[in-house]
C-alpha cells in the first residue's frame, strides 16, 4: 500500500543573526548560525491511519506539520503525497494541483484561524473555490452541505459569522473547511489545545467519527499525550528537531524506550487511580536548537541515563521492538 | 470566603459573575479551584486580593483573613497585606514580570517594600529566595531580564517573588498553563514543597482536573459563577456528587480507555447577563433536572464530613 504521506530526510533551518563580534569579525565573517527546526525527519502516514506527533514547544512539530502541507518550504528531503513527489513542484502550481486537495490543514486556535468577515458558508466554500475554480456553484453548495453535515453543523449556521459561534462550533467550521475538498490526509496542528475539556471531547469524538466514516488519515500534532493515545494508532515523539521515538501508540505509552518519552509520560498529571509510570523529572532546559553539536545526543545534559558516549556520538534511530524505534544508545527496558 | 457575589457592568448588561461563593482553607492546605473558562475561578482569586477590574462590583460576602474582612479593607491596608501576607502568582509569567527590570531587582523590590533592610541584606535574601526555587546559578540569573529567560524560568522568578516575604496565603492562578508538561511537573513540585515546608495555605486555580488531583488536598468545582461541589480529592474522584463534576470527569482524556468512552457535556454555559438565570445554573444542561431543582435557591449542603454539594438531586 502506498502511504498517503511519506517524508524522508526532511530538513528546515532558519538563519539567526550571530551576536556581534569584535574587530576580527570585520575581516573574517563567520557563516551565519542556523536554527535547526526540523533536522532529517522520516515519517509516513498510511491511508486511514492516525499518526500523533508529540513534543514540547520549540521541538519543531508545528514546523513539520507545515512542511508536510507545504505551507512552509523545506530546505531538503522529499515529500511524497500518495506516491507523488511534490517537493519540487513550484508553489504556484502546487496551490491549484490535485495533490493540494489531498492534504488539508486544521489550525490551532479556531477563533484566530477563521476570517471574521466570512460567514460559515463562505469559510467552508472558500478552499473549494480556490482549489477547484471550475466547480459550478451548485456543486460547491452541495459540497459545503456535505462537509457541514459530516461535522454536525446544521444549515441554520451557514449565514452566521465567527463571533456568533461558540468555541466548539468554530472548531467544527475549521474541520468542515478542511474536509470540504475531500482530502486523504488532515494535518491538525494542536486543534484542541485552546478548548475546554468538555468541548475538546466533542472535537475528538468528531475526528474519530470522520476517520471511521470518511477513512481520512490524520497527522495529529499535539503536546497532550493522553489525547494522542486515544485518537492515534502510531505516535512519533520529537525533541529538538528530531524524532526520538516512534511506535504503536499503546506500546510507546506502556513501554517507552527513550528516556525523553519516559520523562514526558511521567510528567503528565493523572487522575487518582490511573496507572502511574515511575517518577522521572528532567533537569534543566532543552539545549538551544541553534547550531547543535552534531556529535552529541540532543538530550545530553538533561538525561537521567546518560553516559560519556552520549557526549561524543549522536545516536541514530534504531529498532527496539516490533514497530518501535528510538534514538538512544541506552534505551529503557 | 463566605457568600461572595460579584457583578460586572458591561455595555451589554450586568454580568452576574459570582454568586454565593463559599469555601475555606486551612494553614498548610492546598486548595484547588477547578472549572472551565468563564466559571469565575480567576474572578474569585482577584476578589481576594482586591484586584478586580473597575467595572466590577462586590454585591456581598465576606473574606475573612486573620480576623479581617479582605473585601472591606482600604487600598492602603491591602497594600500592606499584598506581597507580604497574601501573594499571587499570575498565569503568564512573561507579562506579569516587568520587562525593564532584572529578575533579581524585581524580587528585591518586594523585599524592600515590606521589610526594609540594608542593600547587602536584601541581596542575600533575594538570592536565598531564588535558591529556594532551585534556580541554577542565581547570581547570574538575578541580573537577567525576563526576555533573556525561558518561560519556565520566568515563572520560577514569579513564584520566588510571591514567596519572598513568606506569605500565609499563596494564590496561584493557572501558574503552569502555557508551559510544557515537563516544566509544569518540575514547577508544581517546587510549589508544593515550598508550601508544605512552611505551612503556607495555597489556592491553585486551574482548568486541569488531573493537575489539581495530583497537587491539592481539596478541590472546589465551579460552574458559571457557583461553587457546585467542594470535597477532599479522594472523595471527589471516587464519588462525585454533582452531575457537573461527574460529567467533567467523563470528558477528561486521561480518565477513559477509549474515545468512545469520552462523554462531552451538551450545551454551553448560560449567558450570565440573563436576568432569568435558573437557581441552579447547570439545570439547563443537566440530565437529572426535575421540578424540585427550580423550587428555591441552592445551598452547599454537607453530604459527608468535608464534602459539600449544591444540588437538589445529587448522585
Amino acid at each position: 500500500m502506498t502511504p498517503v504521506l511519506l517524508l524522508s530526510g526532511l530538513r528546515k533551518a532558519y538563519p539567526v543573526p550571530r551576536p556581534r563580534g569584535g574587530l576580527r569579525q570585520l575581516f573574517r565573517r563567520p557563516p551565519p548560525s542556523r536554527l535547526l527546526a526540523v533536522d532529517g525527519v522520516d515519517l509516513s502516514v498510511m491511508p486511514g491511519e492516525a499518526v500523533g506527533l508529540v513534543g514540547e514547544s520549540g521541538c519543531g512539530k508545528s514546523t513539520l506539520a507545515r512542511l508536510a502541507s507545504r505551507l512552509v518550504e523545506a530546505d531538503g528531503g522529499s515529500i511524497l503525497l500518495d506516491g507523488v513527489a511534490v517537493q519540487d513542484i513550484p508553489a504556484a502550481r502546487f496551490a491549484t494541483s490535485a495533490a493540494r486537495r489531498d492534504v488539508q490543514m486544521v489550525f490551532q486556535d479556531p477563533t484566530e484561524s477563521l476570517n471574521p468577515r466570512f460567514s460559515v458558508f463562505e469559510a467552508i466554500a472558500d478552499p473549494l473555490r480556490q482549489l477547484q475554480p471550475d466547480l459550478p456553484a451548485a456543486a460547491i453548495r452541495a459540497r459545503v452541505q456535505e462537509a457541514a453535515a459530516e461535522v454536525g453543523l446544521p444549515p441554520e449556521f451557514f449565514p452566521r459569522y465567527p463571533h456568533q459561534l461558540s468555541g466548539g462550533q468554530k472548531a467544527r467550521v475549521g474541520i468542515a473547511r478542511a474536509m470540504a475538498p475531500r482530502p486523504k490526509l488532515l494535518v491538525l496542528d494542536e486543534p484542541t489545545s485552546a478548548l475546554d475539556v468538555s468541548v475538546q471531547a466533542v472535537v475528538l469524538k468528531l475526528l474519530m467519527a470522520l476517520r471511521r466514516r470518511a477513512g481520512v488519515a490524520l497527522l495529529f500534532v499535539s503536546h497532550d499525550l493522553n489525547v494522542v493515545r486515544l485518537l492515534c494508532d502510531r505516535i512519533a515523539v520529537m525533541y529538538l528537531g528530531q524524532i526520538v521515538e516512534t511506535g504503536p501508540a499503546e506500546q510507546v505509552f506502556r513501554t517507552p524506550s527513550h528516556p525523553y518519552t519516559a520523562a514526558l509520560l511521567s510528567a503528565i498529571p493523572r487522575l487518582p487511580g490511573a496507572p502511574r509510570p515511575p517518577l522521572q523529572r528532567l533537569e534543566g532546559e532543552p539545549r538551544s536548537p541553534v547550531d547543535p553539536d552534531p556529535h552529541a545526543c540532543r538530550l545530553h545534559g538533561r538525561c537521567p541515563r546518560e553516559q560519556p558516549r552520549c557526549a561524543t556520538e549522536a545516536p541514530e534511530l534504531r529498532d527496539i521492538a516490533a514497530g518501535q524505534q528510538a534514538r538512544c544508545h541506552f534505551p529503557l527496558g | 470566603m463566605q457568600d461572595l457575589g460579584v457583578e460586572f457592568r458591561t455595555r451589554s448588561g450586568i454580568v452576574h459573575a459570582l454568586q454565593g461563593v463559599s469555601f475555606d482553607i486551612a494553614p498548610g492546605e492546598i486548595l484547588g479551584i477547578v472549572g472551565e473558562s468563564g466559571s469565575g475561578k480567576s474572578v474569585t482569586a482577584y476578589s481576594l486580593l482586591g484586584l478586580l477590574d473597575a467595572a466590577a462590583r462586590i454585591t456581598g460576602g465576606r473574606a475573612m483573613f486573620g480576623g479581617r474582612d479582605l473585601l472591606r479593607l482600604s487600598e492602603a491596608a491591602l497594600n500592606e497585606l499584598r506581597g507580604r501576607e497574601i501573594s499571587i502568582v499570575f498565569q503568564n509569567p512573561r507579562t506579569a514580570l516587568n520587562p525593564i527590570r532584572s529578575a533579581g531587582q524585581q524580587i528585591a523590590d518586594v523585599l524592600a517594600r515590606h521589610d526594609p533592610a540594608p542593600p547587602a541584606e536584601i541581596r542575600r535574601r533575594t538570592l536565598a529566595a531564588m535558591r529556594q526555587l532551585r534556580i541554577p546559578d542565581p547570581e547570574r540569573r538575578s541580573r537577567a531580564y525576563p526576555f533573556e529567560l525561558s518561560g519556565g524560568m520566568c515563572q520560577r522568578i514569579g513564584i520566588a517573588m510571591a514567596l519572598a516575604c513568606a506569605p500565609r496565603l499563596l494564590v496561584a492562578d493557572e501558574p503552569t498553563t502555557g508551559l510544557d508538561v515537563t516544566t509544569q511537573a518540575v514547577i508544581m513540585d517546587l510549589v508544593r514543597d515550598a508550601v508544605r515546608g512552611r505551612g503556607v495555605a495555597a489556592i491553585l486555580i486551574t482548568h486541569d482536573l488531573a493537575l489539581a488531583s495530583e497537587y491539592c488536598d481539596r478541590i472546589v468545582v465551579m460552574h458559571a459563577g457557583h461553587v457546585v461541589e467542594d470535597a477532599p480529592v479522594g472523595a471527589l474522584f471516587a464519588r462525585p456528587a454533582h452531575p457537573y463534576t461527574a460529567r467533567l470527569l467523563a470528558s477528561v482524556p486521561s480518565a477513559v480507555a477509549s474515545i468512545d468512552a469520552l462523554e462531552p457535556i451538551e450545551g454551553a454555559l448560560p449567558d450570565l447577563r440573563r436576568d432569568d438565570l435558573p437557581f441552579c445554573r447547570f439545570a439547563e444542561r443537566c440530565g437529572r433536572r426535575a421540578p424540585v431543582c427550580d423550587s428555591a435557591p441552592l445551598r452547599l449542603d454537607a453530604l459527608a464530613p468535608g464534602h459539600r454539594v449544591a444540588c437538589r438531586r445529587p448522585l
